[in-house]
This record gives C-alpha cells, sequence and structure tokens, in this order.
C-alpha cells in the first residue's frame, strides 16, 4: 500500500518555494494539514509596521490546501489550484509563526473542494481564512 | 489668460519616479520576489523576474500558486496606491520622502482577494496589469491580469476588494 502521507510531505518539503518561504508541514493525512510559516523580515509587506505581506500568507494557504487534496484518500495523487479566495481578518502580529490549517471537505473525480485558516499565536482571531477548488490528477 | 509652461520632461520623470522607487523599493517582500515596475505615463506594468526559488511544482516545472497571487495582490496594491498618490504628488501636496512617514502615508489595506489559475505559470518572466473597476472613498474593487510570453492568454487573473487609507480624524 502507498503512503500518502509520506509522498505529501516529501512532494511539499521539495518545493522550492515552499522551502524560500521556510514552510514546515506539521500535520497531514485524511484530507487536512497543517503548515507553518515562521516570521522574516524578508516576507515583510511594510516596512513601518514590520506585518507580514498578506501575498506570503496566500502562498502558505495555498500550499497547505494542495497538502490536504493530496492527503484525501479518494485523491489519486496530485493537484492544482484553480480558483482560491482569502479574506483578510487582521494584521498578522510582526515577530509571530503564522500557523495554516487546511481541511479537503469534499472531493469528486475531478475537483476537490478545500477551506483553510491562518493563525499567528493569538488565536482568537483568524488572520485570514481561504476557500477554493482544486483539480484532480493522477500520480 | 497665457497658458503656463509645461514643466521640462527630464522634471515630471524624476518627480515620478522618485514617488514610484519610494511607493515600491522599501517593501521587503516585493524585492524577496524581485517584482519590478514598468511605468509608462500613469500605467503600471508590473515584471515577475523568474528565479528557480518561485517554482510550485518541479516536475512540470511550474511557478507556484501562491507566487503567481501575490504577485498580481503586489501589483493591485501598488497600482491603487500609484493612482491614489500620484494626484497629490502632482499638486506638490507631498515629496517623494513623505512615503515612507508613517504619519503622512497610508497604503490601502486587501480586503479579500480572488484569484483564477487558468493555465500553468510557466519558469520564465510573467507581467501583470491592474485596472481599478471603482476607488471610493473607503473601498476599491481591482481586478488584476498575468500573462506570459502572450499578452492575449492570461495565466492567471484576479479579483480583489481593498480598503483605502482613511484620513485622520484631524482631518490630515
Amino acid at each position: 500500500m502507498v503512503d500518502k502521507a509520506a509522498i505529501a510531505r516529501q512532494f511539499i518539503e521539495a518545493i522550492p518555494h515552499a522551502r524560500a518561504l521556510g514552510l514546515k508541514l506539521t500535520s497531514i493525512g485524511n484530507g487536512e494539514a497543517g503548515i507553518t510559516m515562521p516570521y522574516s523580515k524578508e516576507l515583510v509587506g511594510d516596512p513601518r509596521t514590520g506585518v507580514i505581506h498578506g501575498g506570503a500568507v496566500f502562498a502558505a494557504l495555498d500550499t497547505c490546501c494542495g497538502a490536504a487534496v493530496m492527503s484525501h484518500p479518494s485523491a489519486p495523487g496530485g493537484t492544482a489550484t484553480i480558483d482560491l479566495r482569502i479574506d483578510y481578518m487582521r494584521a498578522a502580529t510582526p515577530g509571530q509563526t503564522i500557523t495554516t490549517q487546511a481541511t479537503c471537505y469534499h472531493i469528486t473525480r475531478n475537483v476537490a473542494f478545500v477551506r483553510a485558516t491562518a493563525m499567528d499565536e493569538d488565536e482568537g482571531l483568524p488572520v485570514a481564512t481561504a476557500a477554493g477548488s482544486f483539480t484532480v490528477e493522477g500520480l | 489668460m497665457a497658458r503656463t509652461r509645461p514643466e521640462p520632461v527630464q522634471v515630471v520623470k524624476q518627480r515620478r519616479d522618485a514617488a514610484l522607487n519610494a511607493i515600491v523599493d522599501g517593501v521587503p517582500y516585493i524585492r524577496f520576489l524581485d517584482i519590478g515596475f514598468d511605468r509608462r505615463g500613469d500605467e503600471l506594468t508590473s515584471v515577475l523576474n523568474f528565479d528557480q526559488k518561485l517554482i510550485g511544482n518541479p516536475l512540470l516545472p511550474a511557478l507556484h500558486g501562491g507566487v503567481t497571487a501575490a504577485f498580481l495582490e503586489v501589483t493591485a496594491v501598488i497600482t491603487l496606491s500609484w493612482e491614489f498618490l500620484l494626484p497629490k504628488i502632482e499638486s506638490g501636496e507631498l515629496n517623494a520622502s513623505d512615503i515612507a512617514d508613517y504619519e503622512k502615508v497610508r497604503f490601502p489595506k486587501t480586503v479579500d482577494f480572488t484569484v483564477d489559475y487558468l493555465r500553468s505559470g510557466l519558469p520564465r518572466d510573467a507581467y501583470a496589469r491592474a485596472f481599478i473597476s471603482r476607488a471610493g472613498r473607503r473601498y476599491a474593487s481591482v481586478r488584476v491580469e498575468a500573462w506570459q510570453d502572450n499578452h492575449a492568454k492570461l495565466f492567471a487573473q484576479a479579483s480583489g476588494h481593498f480598503l483605502m487609507p482613511q484620513p485622520n480624524v484631524d482631518g490630515k
């Protein structure tokens, strides 16, 4: 039997841009994934406040959603984003790691549906939420 | 009434380029992705300079979807900031050096951003342009298009809503 979680982890950690962002896969399996992104000065969007750029949060959420799709028991292998929407609730606190959590809540032969949240150390209110659809592809 | 003489071209160029550089250069994330801006009159085209670290799928290879989204969002925010600040810069209300001052200049904030991935991003430079559908006092609605070799074949498009910088309570 193929260990999908192991394949997904290998796949995520081989992504050049995931490495550039310092993304770490913390949990994966059964259509759910968790990824962290450490604070980095390179990712700052407004140098006067030190807040991380929304685009970096988007990249972390997109990666996390893709990982969730690949870990779904009904997913045959790879995936690509069709559409992803992000709502930004508030600025991420400078200096804090961003934690993303994604759930692939439905999958068909062709499309996977995913939602996700991004948090910093204040878990009371998410930094951002995401919802999107992904392709379902063979290995 | 006599018409005032137009300013010399180098004065206009120098003022506008200095203002655009002040908006873009200070942002570490724009440098991290190596995004540049090409200004022609009031039109901006952003350029994402390809680098290996922008790859999302090493097997194809293709640009990371997050990079594409970030590129489109940067294009939207900078274009919106540029359109918002240019009249103030042209009228002399603001100088390029004022842009670094948090008390004087605020930037639009993203409320939501939706990206449509039309085809995979090839491992080469990409270009994008933002169109402001509406910029009100509080909210702005922006559409962005991105292409690579062929402008007619977009590889991604996006639309988003932004909160415009609000004047301080004392009206500044």
